[in-house]
C-alpha cells in the first residue's frame, strides 16, 4: 500500500488508534484478569494467602495492581506489535515525519497520572485491613502492624516475642515459656509479634500470613496475623544473614485455645526442669572443677 | 543551507606523525575513542565473568538440596555477581558508550580533559583487579548491599569485604571524574549551533547520568568510609552495641542505590531514542517531553531510596510519601514508553538487529516498570520484599532495560567503531535466543518469590515445591547465555570479516556518522553548523540539493574545495547501500 492509496483507516489520528486499542484490550484482558485471580493461582501469579486476614487483604490488593497492569501492558506491546507490523518498511511507502504531539503528550501524562493517583487511593482504602489487627476472643497487651499503629479494637490479642539470630528464630510466650523454630498458636486468636534481633538484619516471613518484617538489631518491629483454622505454615528468614540464611526456617503450627494453654504451660514446665538439671548438672561440674583446682596446686 | 560547507582556509599539515600503535599505545592513549574501546572490552570481559557466576548459581539451584556448590561460596557468589555487573559492567559499560560516541555526536575534537579521561578509566581497572584479587583468598559473601551488621569485623572479619569497599572507592572516584568529563564536554564543547533543544537524546541521557553520579557517588563514597573505619578503627556508626544503627546504612546506601538504577539506564534510554527514529526513518516523537522526562526521572530518583526498606521498622507516613514518589517516577518513566512506541506510528520501519533490541527492550522494560509499580505499593512490598519476585523485577529491568539497550548500542554503533558491519543473521538469532532466554528464566522467577522464595538462598527444601520453576529458570539461563555468546562470537567474526560499513551505513541523523568509520584521532575535518536535532538529515539533504545544481552548472566546473569534498563524498546516501 503506497502513501497515496492509502484507505481512511491508514490515516486515523494517532490518539484514536490508541483509543481503540485500548478499548478492545482492556475488555479481553478484564475478563482474563479475573479469571487469573482464581485462588488457583496463588503462589504462581497472586501472592500466597488463606492463612491470616491480612495475607488475603494483600492479596486482594496485588490482584487488583495485576489486572490494571495487565491491560497496561497489552496495550503497550499490543500497540508496538500493532505498529511494527502495520508501519514495515515496503516500497514507495514513505514515513510521515512527525514530530509530536502536545496535546497527545500532555494527555497520556494526565492519564498515566491518574492511574497512579487510583492505585494510591485504592492502597489508602485497603490499608486499615492490613495493618490494623482485627479483634481477637483473647485478653492480651496493645498491638502494632508498624512502628506507630493504632492499638487494635478490644486491645486483646496474644502477644509473642520474636528474636532472630544466625540461624535460628526464637519465640517467647507471655508465661515466659519459649521455644525454637516453631511457634505455637491459638486458633482465632489475634497474634501481636514484637520482632527483634540479636546479631544481624534477620527478616521475618511467613507468605501465608502477611508481609516480611525486618528483624533489625537495636530495632523492634511489629507485625499481626490470626488464623481461624488449625493449620501449620512454614517460612523463612527473608533477609540474607550469613552462610546459613537458607536453613533458618520459621514454622507457626495453629491448634485450638485449650490445646495451646495446656502446650505452653507444659512447654514452660518443660524448661523449668530442664533448667533444673542444668542446674544440678553445673552445679556437680563447678565442684569437680573446684576440686580440681584446689588439688593442682 | 549550502553556507554551513562553506569553504574555510585550512592547515592541512605541520608534519606528518606516524599512527601510534602497539600495545603501549593503548596504554598511554588519552583518545576518548581509544579509551571508549578499552571501557567496552574491560566491561564485557567482566560481564562474562558475572555471566558465568550466574550460571554457577543458576545450576546450583535447578534442583532442590543441590551440593555444587556449598552455603559459604554461593553466599560468594551472590555478592561477586551482583557487585561486578553493577560497578564492573553496566554503570562503566555507558562511560565506554559515552567515551565514544558523546565527542563524536556534539562535534567535538575529544573530552574536554583527555587526561582525566585516561585516569577515569584506569581508576575503574584499578577497582575491579583489588576486588577480584579477592578470589585467591576470601571474596566477600555479605551481598552487593553489604548490610551492616553482617558485613561489619564481626560477621565478615576476612579482607574480602574491603577489597568491596576499595572497589566502591575506586569505580566510584572513576566515575565521578567521568562524570565531570562528561558534563564539562557537553556544556562547552558542541558544535556551532547546536543549542540544548538540539543536543541528541543519548547525550541528554548521558549528560543526566553524569549530574546524578556527581549527587550520588559522595555518599556512597562516605557510606563506605564508614564502614571501613567501624571494621578497622573502632568507630561505631552502624553498630547498635556502642550506639550506631544498622538502618543508616541502609538509609545512605540506598540514597545512592535507587539513583544508581537510573545511572544504569538513563543511558540506555538515550541509546533507545537514537535507535527507534533512524530504523522508522522519521524524527522522534515528543523530543522535548523525552528530554524533559529526563530530567525529571534524575530529580524524582533521588527521593525514593526507602522503598527499598519498606520492611524495616519505619513509620507507616514515611512508608506513605515514599510509595508516592516512588509511583510519580512512573509518570516520566510512562511517558517515554509511550513516546518511543508513537515513534513507530507511520514510520518505515527497517528491521535491523539494533531495532531488535530496542523492541525487546521496550516489551521487557515495561513488564519490569509494571512489577516496580507493584513494588512501590508497600502493603504489596511486604509480600514480595526481598523475594524472587524482586529478583525478576530488577533483572526485568537491568538485564531486559539497561542490557538489551547495551546490546542495541553495541549492534547500532559497531560499524562506527570499527568500519564494519556486524552479521545480520547472527545479531537477529542472537537476539531472539536472549529475549526467550530472558523470559524464561526471569519470568518464572515471579511466581517463585510469590510463592514464597526468598533471594539469596543456596539450596531449598524438596517439599517447597520449588523445583519445577527453578529448573526451568535455569534452563532460560543457558539460553540466555548462548544469546550472548552469539554477539561475542558475531563480533569476533566481523572484527575482520564483516562487511565494511562506509561512513553512514543506517542514514542515521547525529554527526557521529558525519565522520568516517571509525573516525580519525581528530574526529572530524570539518566540523558542520547544526540546524536542527537531526543535523545528518540535513546534510543529506543540502548534498542532494548539490548535486542537482552540481547537474545543473556541469560545464560551469564547480567544484567544492577539496577539504570538504571528503567529508561531502562521504556522506553520500550512497554510503548505506550495502546494509
Amino acid at each position: 500500500m503506497t502513501a497515496a492509496t492509502r484507505s481512511p483507516r491508514g490515516r486515523l489520528e494517532l490518539g484514536s488508534l490508541l483509543a481503540r486499542i485500548a478499548i478492545a484490550l482492556t475488555i479481553v484482558l478484564a475478563v482474563g484478569g479475573l479469571a487469573g485471580a482464581h485462588p488457583a493461582w496463588a503462589g504462581v501469579i497472586t501472592p500466597e494467602s488463606g492463612g491470616s486476614s491480612n495475607a488475603d487483604s494483600i492479596a486482594g490488593l496485588y490482584k487488583i495492581v495485576l489486572i490494571i497492569a495487565t491491560v497496561i501492558f497489552c496495550a503497550v506491546a499490543g500497540t508496538l506489535v500493532f505498529f511494527l507490523v502495520r508501519y514495515r518498511a515496503r516500497p514507495g511507502h514513505v514515513a510521515s515525519q512527525v514530530r509530536g504531539n502536545t496535546r497527545l503528550e500532555i494527555a497520556w501524562t494526565g492519564a498515566a497520572a491518574l492511574i497512579l493517583v487510583v492505585l494510591a487511593a485504592l492502597t489508602f482504602t485497603r490499608l486499615h485491613g492490613i495493618v490494623t489487627p482485627a479483634a481477637s476472643g483473647d485478653d492480651a497487651g496493645a498491638i502494632f502492624a508498624t512502628v506507630d499503629q493504632p492499638p487494635a479494637p478490644g486491645g486483646h490479642a496474644l502477644h509473642i516475642k520474636i528474636t532472630g539470630r544466625q540461624y535460628v528464630w526464637r519465640f517467647d510466650y507471655p508465661n515466659g515459656a519459649y521455644s525454637y523454630e516453631e511457634l505455637e498458636v491459638p486458633i482465632d486468636t489475634t497474634v501481636v509479634v514484637d520482632i527483634y534481633s540479636l546479631d544481624v538484619n534477620h527478616s521475618w516471613w511467613v507468605p501465608k500470613l502477611g508481609g516480611k518484617f525486618d528483624a533489625i538489631p537495636g530495632y523492634v518491629n511489629h507485625t499481626w496475623f490470626k488464623i481461624t483454622k488449625p493449620g501449620v505454615f512454614t517460612g523463612q528468614c527473608a533477609e540474607l544473614c550469613g552462610q546459613h540464611h537458607a536453613q533458618m526456617i520459621a514454622t507457626v503450627r495453629a491448634i485450638p485455645l485449650a490445646a495451646w494453654e495446656s502446650w505452653v504451660t507444659r512447654q514452660k514446665q518443660l524448661i523449668a526442669e530442664a533448667n533444673a538439671e542444668d542446674h544440678l548438672a553445673r552445679a556437680k561440674l563447678d565442684s569437680q572443677v573446684g576440686a580440681a583446682q584446689v588439688e593442682s596446686p | 543551507m549550502a553556507t554551513s560547507l562553506a569553504p574555510s582556509p585550512q592547515i592541512a599539515t605541520h608534519r606528518v606523525e606516524r599512527e601510534p600503535h602497539g600495545w603501549t599505545s593503548w596504554v598511554t592513549t588519552t583518545d576518548h575513542k581509544r579509551i571508549g574501546i578499552l571501557y567496552l572490552v574491560t566491561c564485557f570481559v567482566f560481564f562474562m565473568v558475572g555471566g558465568v557466576e550466574a550460571l554457577l548459581m543458576r545450576s546450583q539451584l535447578a534442583v532442590p538440596e543441590n551440593t555444587l556448590i556449598n552455603a559459604e561460596h554461593y553466599n560468594q557468589l551472590v555478592t561477586m555477581h551482583g557487585t561486578t555487573m553493577i560497578f564492573l559492567f553496566v554503570i562503566p559499560v555507558w562511560a565506554g558508550f559515552a567515551n565514544y560516541m558523546v565527542p563524536l555526536m556534539i562535534g567535538a575534537r575529544d573530552m574536554a580533559f583527555p587526561r582525566l579521561n585516561a585516569l577515569s578509566y584506569w581508576l575503574f581497572v584499578a577497582g575491579g583487579v583489588v576486588f577480584y584479587s579477592s578470589v585467591f583468598w576470601n571474596p566477600p559473601d555479605a551481598g552487593w548491599f553489604s548490610y551492616t551488621p553482617l558485613s561489619n569485623g564481626t560477621y565478615s572479619p576476612t579482607a574480602g569485604q574491603d577489597t568491596w569497599i576499595y572497589l566502591i572507592h575506586l569505580t566510584g572516584l572513576a566515575s565521578a571524574i567521568g562524570a565531570i568529563n562528561i558534563v564539562v564536554t557537553i556544556a562547552t564543547m558542541r558544535a556551532p549551533g547546536m543549542g540544548w533543544g538540539r543536543l541528541p537524546l543519548f547525550c541528554w541521557g548521558v549528560l543526566t547520568q553524569a549530574i546524578m553520579l556527581i549527587v550520588a557517588i559522595p555518599v556512597i563514597g562516605a557510606a563506605v568510609t564508614m564502614l571501613l573505619t567501624d571494621r578497622h578503627f573502632h568507630s561505631c556508626y552502624f553498630d547498635p552495641r556502642c550506639g550506631g544503627s544498622p538502618l543508616l546504612w541502609q538509609h545512605l546506601f540506598w540514597f545512592f542505590g535507587h539513583p544508581e538504577v537510573y545511572i544504569m539506564i538513563l543511558p540506555g534510554f538515550g541509546v533507545i531514542s537514537e535507535v527507534l527514529p533512524v530504523f522508522a526513518r522519521k524524527p522522534i516523537f515528543g523530543y522535548r517531553a523525552i528530554a524533559a522526562s529526563t530530567v525529571g526521572i534524575a530529580f524524582l530518583s533521588v527521593l525514593v531510596w526507602a522503598h527499598h526498606m519498606f520492611t524495616a521498622p519505619i513509620p507507616l507516613v514515611v512508608l506513605a510519601f515514599f510509595m508516592i514518589s516512588s509511583m510519580a517516577i512512573a509518570v516520566p518513566t510512562g511517558v517515554k514508553v509511550i513516546n518511543w512506541v508513537a515513534t513507530l506510528w507511520r514510520g518505515s520501519i527497517l528491521f535491523r538487529t539494533p531495532l531488535y533490541f530496542a523492541c525487546g527492550f521496550l516489551v521487557l522494560f515495561t513488564l519490569g516498570g509494571l512489577s516496580g509499580v507493584m513494588l512501590a505499593i508497600f502493603p504489596i512490598d511486604w509480600q514480595l520484599h526481598g523475594s524472587y519476585f524482586v529478583v525478576a523485577h530488577f533483572h526485568f529491568v537491568l538485564v531486559a532495560g539497561a542490557v538489551s539497550a547495551v546490546m542495541s548500542a553495541l549492534y547500532y554503533w559497531f560499524p562506527k567503531m570499527t568500519g564494519r558491519m556486524l552479521s545480520e543473521s547472527l545479531g537477529k538469532l542472537s537476539f531472539w535466543f536472549q529475549f526467550v532466554g530472558f523470559l524464561v528464566t526471569f519470568g518464572i522467577q515471579h511466581s517463585l518469590g510469590l510463592s514464597g522464595m526468598p533471594r539469596r538462598v543456596y539450596t531449598y527444601n524438596a517439599d517447597t515445591g520449588w523445583g519445577t520453576d527453578n529448573l526451568i529458570s535455569t534452563i532460560g539461563a543457558f539460553i540466555l547465555a548462548t544469546g550472548v555468546l552469539l554477539t561475542v562470537a558475531n563480533v569476533v567474526r566481523s572484527l575482520k570479516r564483516g562487511v565494511p560499513a562506509g561512513p553512514d551505513p543506517w542514514k542515521a541523523n547525529t554527526l557521529e556518522w558525519f565522520s568516517t568509520s571509525p573516525p580519525p584521532a581528530h574526529n572530524f575535518d570539518v566540523i558542520p553548523k547544526v540546524t536542527s536535532v537531526e543535523p545528518m538529515k540535513d546534510l543529506r539533504a543540502q548534498i542532494a540539493q548539490r548535486s542537482r545544481d552540481d547537474g545543473a552548472l556541469r560545464t560551469a566546473r564547480v567544484r567544492a574545495p577539496v577539504s570538504v569534498a571528503g567529508a561531502v563524498q562521504s556522506t553520500t546516501p550512497g554510503g548505506g547501500e550495502h546494509v
